[in-house]
């Protein structure tokens, strides 16, 4: 009878907004509701800035850990492909004290434009050298960048040449203030500074870019084990078309261009980011579209469930100095992301059951780099939970960093430099699906030296979790 | 006559008068002794309406790979097999593939009418939609009827379509014969604006009479060859040879010299998708 009750209850919720729906159908709207649309006018510079901001170019953080040079945009009235004047970039050297690069952006001075009628930004480029320019794109606005969209490596000609750089789905670009995007060092001319002019800078209706062939994970089909509150982003997202010219032009394209799913939501869940989230034991295969054609590449998770806890630590803390353990008070504290140059890693700390672990993906290397020096010399030993997430391997490469407290690595042979000194131990052969708690003696070359312990560099895996990492005493 | 006859106006069956007198104004420069073509009597009304292999009683085959790839280092093998040649919904479809078969790298399809519809004049059209792609080749073509006792380019050749699908935007037609062949044929290319040959289908056509092939695509005429023009071309070496039966062959290659082989980017299978082929007479 319950039941019975709770469908007529149903019914009469469907009938009531199929009422509301019909009446609302028999109102015209009155004079006073208007549709919001934006300004459609697909020019950004001609002769001069077209409905841009004052500041017309918007440059990267001049003052951060990688500056910008503000210094070298202009435009030029001495150059132009049509009409008088074009846009003039000079790209630094890397040594220019007001910064290696330039880049930045161009905004729309007003609320956005709708770009939905055109399907590329074009322009005319011409350099004082061939040099290839890094990256050029639009839909970057220094907030959400959601629709942002960027083509690497344009080629330069000493004459102008036309540059096209497909929009991966028009349809996405109702309200878009980025307008412009571009950035470019001296990488393509070893190191010496070049110029180069834009004009005719616009968003086009070309009508011949064609045969989309989106693609996450660059068109990979990958597969993960992971455990559940596993956080990862999906990457190598692209859209590539043909252009008239017969060159497939790819362009990297923000998440918000793709329509995610999970083939199996109980286990994992896409959302509208390009974030995967496991949630559940079991398999489940994320794939994408862009604009209703399938993206080429796919991620097969495979969830163990929640992850088992780790074997509990049972060594005395006075035999202890800790780097990473919920057991143990922290004997140093440590940089778990340092910013080591390449390094594509992404580390995630998951909390389960109270207990905080270290969950890397993707990682080629990364390191644990101690605040302070360690001294070693009454510990023996390291010890290190593996809980591995793939069959492949994951070097430990334990770093005593010398007297003069500085991590130094040849950068062509990755080995220690100067007065470093270091134990490797390759972990691998682990059982997957399990906790393993790997010892690594501090032998070696450390057995000399281990009185300026100072960091872990983690090499290859890519994925897998570490947990309670200790030096200890035997 | 059921229609009427406009002097400037070559073919009264197409579908926009005004836009084609406009085509033809401003891309022919047209005179007053310009030959007017009134085909309209239907003698070839292929729609592809069954399914399966193609119209036997129309159609056959050229199987293998040829002398040196067909004469032009093509890199495919033709075969009749399904998965090359199939008609599906009504239209036909020639599918290009990247396969081991035979000693070649890729299998494809050539129809030809051979022995089945030959016909001297009148205007030859096909409603197709194109594949892409670097070293993708198709044409929708004629050679003369006699080519096996009149050797190529004793025979003729009228290319209505050929198109590099590096050049998504171009269409190509050209005429070939004695003193005027190969990389020397008489051609002109062809720009659709804002547009694109590989997605949608467009219709390519010639109007064949006695001195005149007239070529065009959709609604807009854009050449005129008269053996006055191969005179020219060749310096009076040239001998107009398109005064005979020929007969029509649809392929797509792969590789060759027109277009050069594929590359990496080369997307495979590709697929040329014809609507219909119809010829109509005086």
């Amino acid at each position: 009878m319950k039941n019975y009750k709770n469908i007529n209850i149903r019914f009469i919720l469907l009938l009531s907004l199929g009422i509301a729906i019909i009446s609302g159908c028999e109102r015209d709207f009155s004079d006073e509701v208007q549709f919001a649309t934006f300004n459609n006018n697909g020019d950004i510079f001609t002769d001069a800035p077209v409905g841009l901001t004052d500041e017309f170019f918007d440059s990267f953080d001049p003052a951060g850990p990688n500056p910008a040079n503000p210094e070298g945009f202009g435009t030029d009235d001495n150059v132009a492909f049509m009409g008088t004047s074009s846009i003039r970039i000079d790209v630094p050297a890397p040594d220019d004290p007001d910064g290696a690069f330039i880049g930045g952006i161009f905004l729309d001075r007003g609320d956005g434009r709708n770009l939905t009628g055109f399907d590329a930004l074009t322009f005319f480029a011409r350099g004082s050298t061939t040099a290839t320019i890094g990256e050029v794109g639009f839909g970057t606005d220094f907030e959400e960048n959601k629709f942002a969209v960027i083509a690497q490596n344009i080629r330069l000609s000493t004459d102008w040449r036309k540059i096209i750089i497909p929009i991966p789905d028009p349809s996405k670009l109702i309200q878009e203030r980025g307008m412009f995007f571009f950035s470019a060092g001296s990488q393509s001319t070893g190191g010496f500074g070049y110029t180069f002019w834009i004009d005719e800078l616009r968003f086009e209706k070309l009508g011949n870019i064609a045969q989309p062939s989106p693609a996450i994970f660059l068109g990979q089909d990958i597969s993960n084990e992971v455990v559940n509150g596993m956080e990862f982003m999906i990457t190598g997202l692209t859209q590539t078309f043909n252009l008239a010219s017969g060159i497939n032009q790819t362009v990297i394209a923000a998440p918000g261009y793709f329509d995610f799913s999970s083939s199996d939501n109980s286990v994992a869940i896409a959302n509208e980011s390009g974030e995967v989230i496991v949630v559940g034991a079991g398999s489940s295969s994320i794939t994408a579209q862009l604009a209703n054609v399938g993206a080429a590449g796919s991620l097969e998770v495979t969830s163990d469930g929640v992850l088992p806890t780790t074997p509990p630590p049972a060594r005395l803390d006075a035999n202890v100095s800790s780097i990473f353990s919920d057991a143990y008070t922290n004997a140093v504290e440590s940089n778990f992301e340092p910013p080591f140059g390449g390094s594509v890693t992404n580390l995630q700390r998951l909390q389960e059951n109270g207990d905080e672990v270290l969950v890397y993906t993707n990682n080629n290397f990364t390191g644990i780099v101690f605040n302070n020096t360690l001294d070693g010399t009454d510990r023996t030993t390291l010890n290190i939970d593996v809980y591995p997430l793939d069959a492949s391997s994951v070097e430990v490469q334990i770093r005593d960093v010398g007297a003069n407290q500085v991590l130094e690595t040849n950068v062509i042979t990755g080995l220690p430099d100067g007065d470093d000194a270091d134990r490797r131990l390759l972990i691998n052969g682990l059982t997957p699906g399990q906790w393993t708690s790997v010892e690594i003696p501090l032998d070696g070359d450390l057995a000399a030296q281990k009185n300026n312990l100072g960091a872990l560099i983690l090499a290859g895996g890519p994925n897998f979790i570490f947990d309670n990492i200790y030096f200890f005493t035997e | 006559m059921k229609y009427l006859q406009i002097k400037t106006i070559p073919s009264i069956a197409l579908k926009s008068l005004m836009a084609f007198s406009i085509a033809f104004l401003s891309g022919c420069e047209t005179d007053e002794s310009q030959t007017v073509a009134t085909f309209t009597n239907l003698v070839l009304d292929e729609n592809f309406d069954t399914e399966g292999a193609p119209n036997g009683e129309l159609w056959s085959f050229d199987i293998g790979t040829g002398i040196d790839g067909w004469g032009n280092q093509e890199l495919q093998y033709y075969t009749d097999r399904p998965e090359n040649v199939q008609v599906q919904n009504g239209v036909l479809l020639i599918t290009a593939r990247e396969e081991s078969f035979e000693g070649s790298a890729y299998t494809s399809a050539r129809l030809i009418t051979k022995d089945k519809f030959e016909r001297r004049y009148g205007r030859f059209e096909a409603r197709i939609r194109l594949p892409f792609g670097q070293g993708i080749w198709p044409a929708f073509w004629m050679l003369g009827a006699d080519i096996d006792e009149n050797p190529w380019p004793g025979a003729g050749e009228i290319d209505i379509m050929e198109y590099r699908g590096q050049e998504p935007s171009v269409l190509v037609g050209s005429i070939h014969g004695p003193g005027y062949n190969g990389g020397d044929a008489i051609s002109k290319e062809f720009t659709l604006e804002n547009d694109r040959f590989d997605t949608g289908f467009h219709i390519f056509g010639i109007e064949w009479g006695p001195d005149f092939i007239n070529f065009y695509v959709d609604d807009v005429l854009y050449n005129q060859l008269t053996p006055e023009d191969v005179d020219e071309e060749t310096d009076g070496e040239g001998l107009w040879v398109f005064d005979k039966p020929f007969f029509i062959l649809m392929n797509v290659a792969v590789g060759g010299t027109f277009v050069g082989p594929p590359n990496t980017e080369t997307q495979f299978p590709q697929t040329m998708i014809v609507d219909y082929v119809r010829v109509y007479e005086n």
